[in-house]
């Protein structure tokens, strides 16, 4: 297999696109679709700054470096959520976002979640009314609040986070077996910012987790290779595996799925979403915008911990 | 023979075949993992040596 530019001995196969490139060309590519992504989908300019969600992973790790190799104001927000089941999950996934920012010089806040809320993810979790020792919508849940919160107090003007192709389809699977209309309405490449409420944008949408993988091992950046201990078994990680059974058949259908919902979204094929969107009011405890009558879901779920 | 490593599971299969026929033989999609051959990225048309020590990296994470 040749790279599709130089002819070369190819690194990677990017089947969907009937195109294989080689190491140099593959790391030309992947930071040069990200800019054609993030302008098409009018994410952020230059002149803005962003906050990057990252994780310790490749993705969030990987779209940090792209955004700083294109030059963008990025600066990265760590929240640590005290996982450590006995592998020491988040320690490690702190150490390698802090040992990324330090060898390039970039700006890192980190929040630890116990220090803040005096309760990890793990009881958390439990505490919750879920009542599950492995809930990943609570920490999503926890995650969104947070980064909002940060964006909110240092003034950004967007939070980049480093979902790509395989989350978004996983996500747009199980909301479409459950025809979750209203989550459907709000998932895309750009949420818009609301008062109270960040830009948030997935420059990465476009991208197979196995590109981002190929990416991150070309250039060479240090993740954390563990999945979250707490993820095994999750419904999400069920629904990747399931729609890599498709792809490896049909190369490009997880790509066409969540491009062909994007289209049909944008003819009409759902209600608009004023129509149905909830009127959102500042939380009383947090000052988040929430929909709920009284304090939002995060404080809800923290109270009882916060003193 | 050639060995291919996923995580903490290992797979044996004959040498000569493509990687993308060796993972088919192990009931491995391509489309969740990378190959690498001594550190280096390997695609599906890669014919497989003897000898040969495959590490499988896993592309799927989340929750």
């Amino acid at each position: 297999m040749k790279c599709r530019i130089c002819r070369a001995k190819a690194a990677v196969n990017l089947r969907q696109h009937n195109m294989a490139l080689c190491k140099e060309h593959f790391l030309d590519w992947i930071p040069a679709q990200a800019e054609r992504f993030i302008k098409k989908y009018k994410m952020f300019s230059h002149s803005e700054r962003i906050l990057v969600a990252v994780s310790g992973g490749k993705d969030s790790l990987s779209l940090w470096d792209i955004l700083n190799r294109l030059g963008y104001q990025a600066d990265g927000l760590y929240i640590c959520l005290g996982i450590d089941e006995g592998i020491h999950y988040s320690a490690e996934s702190q150490r390698l976002a802090e040992k990324f920012a330090s060898g390039r010089g970039l700006k890192l806040h980190v929040v630890d979640i116990q220090k803040e809320y005096k309760e990890a993810i793990p009881a958390l979790t439990i505490q919750s009314r879920h009542g599950r020792k492995a809930d990943c919508s609570i920490c999503g849940l926890v995650k969104r609040h947070e980064m909002n919160r940060i964006a909110r107090d240092f003034g950004y003007d967007v939070l980049a986070t480093g979902h790509n192709l395989d989350d978004e389809a996983a996500v747009l699977f199980g909301n479409t077996l459950h025809w979750a209309g209203e989550y459907l309405l709000r998932q895309g490449p750009l949420l818009l910012g609301k008062p109270g409420m960040a830009r948030k944008a997935k420059p990465l949408c476009r991208f197979y987790e196995r590109e981002m993988l190929a990416y991150a091992l070309l250039r060479g950046i240090e993740y954390i290779y563990d999945e979250c201990p707490l993820s095994i078994g999750s419904t999400s990680i069920y629904y990747k595996e399931m729609l890599n059974h498709l792809e490896t058949d049909r190369p490009g259908a997880k790509l066409s799925f969540y491009l062909s919902f994007l289209e049909a979204r944008r003819a009409g094929l759902f209600i608009e979403h004023s129509q149905i969107q909830a009127e959102l009011h500042p939380c009383p405890n947090c000052g988040q915008p929430t929909s709920s009558s009284d304090v939002c879901s995060f404080c809800r779920l923290v109270q009882g911990q916060v003193s | 023979m050639v060995k291919l490593i996923l995580r903490k599971q290992e797979y044996e299969v004959r040498a000569g075949m493509t990687l993308l026929a060796a993972l088919q033989k192990a009931g491995i999609l391509i489309a969740g993992i990378i190959a690498t051959r001594r550190g280096e990225l390997i695609e599906e048309d890669e014919i497989l040596q003897e000898g040969d020590v495959i590490l499988l990296i896993s592309a799927i994470s989340g929750g």
